[in-house]
């Protein structure tokens, strides 16, 4: 997965898109997921005041959040460890992979169950568990599914989005001993509700991601629906969570307001079935609960966005996916079609400092900039201004002083270049600037009828047969 | 922390560190002011009396298909056993030394088998998994805004029993509801007290992962269930 999506996502973008869009199914499916949470989302917000004001409460705790996060890093390891919860650091997939391997190969773990978590898809856990001999089991129902069919997830919330019922219908009837073929939503869920029940119960390792940590308390909060994600951090001996450096907040207090602004932005509830904080293994005299607790914090790219103002603000995301659901272009083009694990206009943002900008660009330029992400992001990441920082960061001169990201300047071609060097030289001289339009509206004949992605679906553009200036002089 | 020393535990350091560098090496961080999260909340402060404030948390709690029962603290052993007959439930789980246990347990009810979360679950994984049938907890307090029961699973009521029986029966006294979440963490202190594991349950388990369609009964209780005490003045009017 990330292993195959490390060399070039980017090649075959724009031919999967063009999948995607040729294909009706699919974007019936996107279309109406994407309506439906969109609708969801606006009424869980009908007082304007209260929303903007709570956007700007949850952006200012995320800013100043980052503003220390080396200082609130030190001080949530040293919580944690306080209270029994070892902290592991990783800078890339690889060494995250290699610690949880090291946990599971220290307890002789068979069987991680798994709860949601992007982080763990970011870094490929199930490739590299797999690799060493232990089997990882998806347990959140869409990422079930998604596994079952031998897929990725296709948004960051809903896995599954992609799939109609019919299609998850006939996955099960295929893939799990005993199933019927049932269309009944109902019946599917009671179904993976009982093949996973017993998996978390034979399991020896629940990883699972993380929300938000609590530096002042060393909490680890997780939001969910299903309780899966409960299952995986008190049935399995170890528990395993993985997260991104940028997750931790200062204060306990800071958590209320991006619990709230989280459950409504991605789904449109007022809250999610489960908060769950954790804050230890399980201690002497309790019954239950994980005996070992870990957490592992991954940086991957992370720090390289840090370095930059402007950049530092992608990692105020706290991963709701509501600029996916109001992006017009993903709406259309569905998640796969990114080719990354994080789709969408985020996606778009934050996988340059993971994969490389070199591998990435071109989803800078998959956005149309108008800004619907902008308005529903609930931390107000100005998700615009960094595409198009993206965009310059693409086409900038390799090494030089605009080059500031891995992979910069891989967009730049030697066409390129040179027509963009040329328009400088006629745009900034007037006598050459006066030349140049005599010629083109002179020359107008002479356009090309084949002007490239332009006139697939539009008419040529054929320069005017009179300039402005001459139009002017005819007034005199 | 890692004493032991391993090739992974040398790469940990490193990758500590460098991370930690990194993070400090930008000479520009421009300071930010630590956010006032209980100027916000005051500022939408609902004024509402207790009765208004217990209608609220019901309405939002109703609204995810959580069952909630007025009862008194007399009523109650006779409510549940009532309702645990009427969804044709035998066995049910509840904490060691508990008070509402004891009640329970006093009552000996027939047709109704009572087991106790006694020993570490590593001892009975597979009864509770399999036979359990219901379990009943306390709730510590409630959150009205967001229609939800404050958990703090103790060594008494263990984690699992709010997740993994079928129904969940909660007590919860009327009293203890708080009317939004940062009240709640601050009228009880949890920056300073939080146990291993703490929860908001705010309805049954549930996902829209198919198609969006909600259906209820994912992985934890398919039922939960709220015995609401009220104090013994009122009780009488709101059970009727």
């Amino acid at each position: 997965m990330s292993q195959v999506i490390k060399i070039h996502p980017m090649e075959d973008f724009k031919e999967r898109s063009r999948d995607v869009l040729n294909n009706p199914g699919q974007r019936k499916n996107f279309r109406g997921a994407m309506d439906f949470l969109q609708a969801k989302r606006r009424a869980q917000f009908p007082d304007q005041e209260e929303l903007q004001g709570l956007r700007e409460l949850g952006s200012q705790i995320r800013r100043y959040s980052l503003a220390n996060l080396p200082r609130l890093l030190e001080q949530l390891e040293a919580r944690l460890s306080a209270n029994g919860i070892q902290v592991h650091w990783a800078q890339t997939p690889d060494e995250a992979n290699a610690i949880a391997l090291d946990i599971a190969q220290r307890v002789n773990a068979k069987r991680v169950i798994k709860g949601k978590s992007m982080v763990s898809e970011e870094v490929g856990f199930n490739h590299a568990m797999e690799a060493a001999g232990i089997e990882t089991l998806e347990s959140d129902m869409g990422e079930y599914i998604v596994q079952l069919a031998g897929e990725a997830p296709s948004h960051i919330i809903m896995p599954a989005i992609h799939k109609t019922k019919q299609e998850i219908a006939e996955l099960f009837a295929k893939e799990i001993p005993g199933v019927a073929y049932t269309e009944d939503v109902d019946a599917l869920i009671r179904i993976g509700r009982k093949v996973l029940r017993r998996k978390f119960a034979d399991a020896d390792i629940g990883l699972s991601g993380v929300n938000f940590c609590v530096a002042e308390t060393g909490t680890l909060c997780l939001v969910e629906n299903e309780g899966n994600g409960r299952m995986c951090t008190t049935v399995p001996k170890v528990h395993i969570a993985i997260t991104g450096i940028e997750k931790v907040v200062e204060k306990l207090e800071h958590v209320p307001p991006l619990y709230s602004l989280l459950a409504r932005s991605a789904t449109g509830q007022a809250v999610t079935t489960y908060f769950n904080l954790i804050s230890g293994p399980r201690k002497p005299g309790e019954k239950d609960g994980p005996e070992e607790v870990h957490l592992i914090l991954l940086d991957n790219g992370r720090t390289q966005a840090y370095a930059d103002e402007e950049l530092r603000e992608t990692l105020k995301c706290i991963r709701c996916g509501a600029c996916m659901n109001h992006c017009p272009v993903y709406a259309r083009i569905g998640g796969h079609a990114y080719g990354t694990t994080y789709p969408g206009p985020i996606g778009a943002i934050v996988s340059p400092h993971m994969l490389g900008l070199d591998a990435t660009y071109p989803l800078a330029f998959a956005s149309t900039l108008c800004g619907a992400c902008v308005e529903v992001c609930p931390v107000k990441i100005p998700i615009t201004d960094i595409l198009v920082r993206l965009r310059n960061e693409s086409q900038a001169k390799p090494e030089s002083e605009e080059a500031t990201l891995r992979g910069s300047g891989a967009g730049r071609t030697v066409t390129g270049t040179a027509v963009w060097n040329a328009w400088a030289q006629v745009y900034s001289r007037s006598g050459l600037y006066k030349l140049a339009s005599w010629f083109m509206s002179r020359g107008r004949a002479l356009s090309p009828s084949d002007q490239g992605a332009w006139t697939r679906s539009r008419t040529p553009l054929v320069p005017a047969p009179k300039r402005l200036r001459d139009l002017l002089k005819e007034r005199k | 922390m890692n004493a032991t020393p391993n090739p992974t535990a040398a790469a940990e350091a490193r990758a500590r560190s460098s991370i930690l560098a990194r993070l400090r090496a930008p000479a520009t961080t421009v300071p930010q002011p630590l956010p006032d999260v209980g100027a916000w909340f005051d500022a939408h402060q609902r004024h509402e009396d207790s009765a208004q404030r217990v209608a609220r948390w019901r309405a939002a709690m109703e609204a995810v298909r959580t069952e909630v029962h007025d009862t008194s603290a007399a009523d109650w052993p006779e409510l549940l056993l009532r309702l645990m007959a009427e969804k044709g439930l035998r066995k049910l789980l509840i904490g060691s030394d508990t008070p509402h246990g004891a009640e329970l347990e006093a009552r000996r009810p027939g047709n109704i088998e009572l087991k106790r979360y006694a020993e570490s679950i590593d001892a009975w994984r597979d009864v509770l998994f399999d036979e359990i049938d219901a379990s009943l907890t306390l709730a510590k307090s409630a959150i009205a805004e967001i229609g939800s029961l404050i958990l703090w699973p103790t060594p008494q009521e263990p984690r699992l029993m709010s997740l993994v029986p079928s129904v969940h029966f909660v007590l919860l006294d009327a009293a203890t509801i708080h009317p939004d979440f940062y009240s709640a963490m601050a009228a009880e202190g949890w920056k300073d007290s939080l146990p291993t594991n703490a929860l908001l349950v705010c309805g049954p388990s549930k996902t829209a992962d198919i198609q969006q369609t909600l259906a209820y009964g994912a992985h934890g209780p398919r039922e939960l269930v709220v015995l609401l005490r009220h104090p013994a003045s009122q009780s009488e009017g709101a059970a009727a």
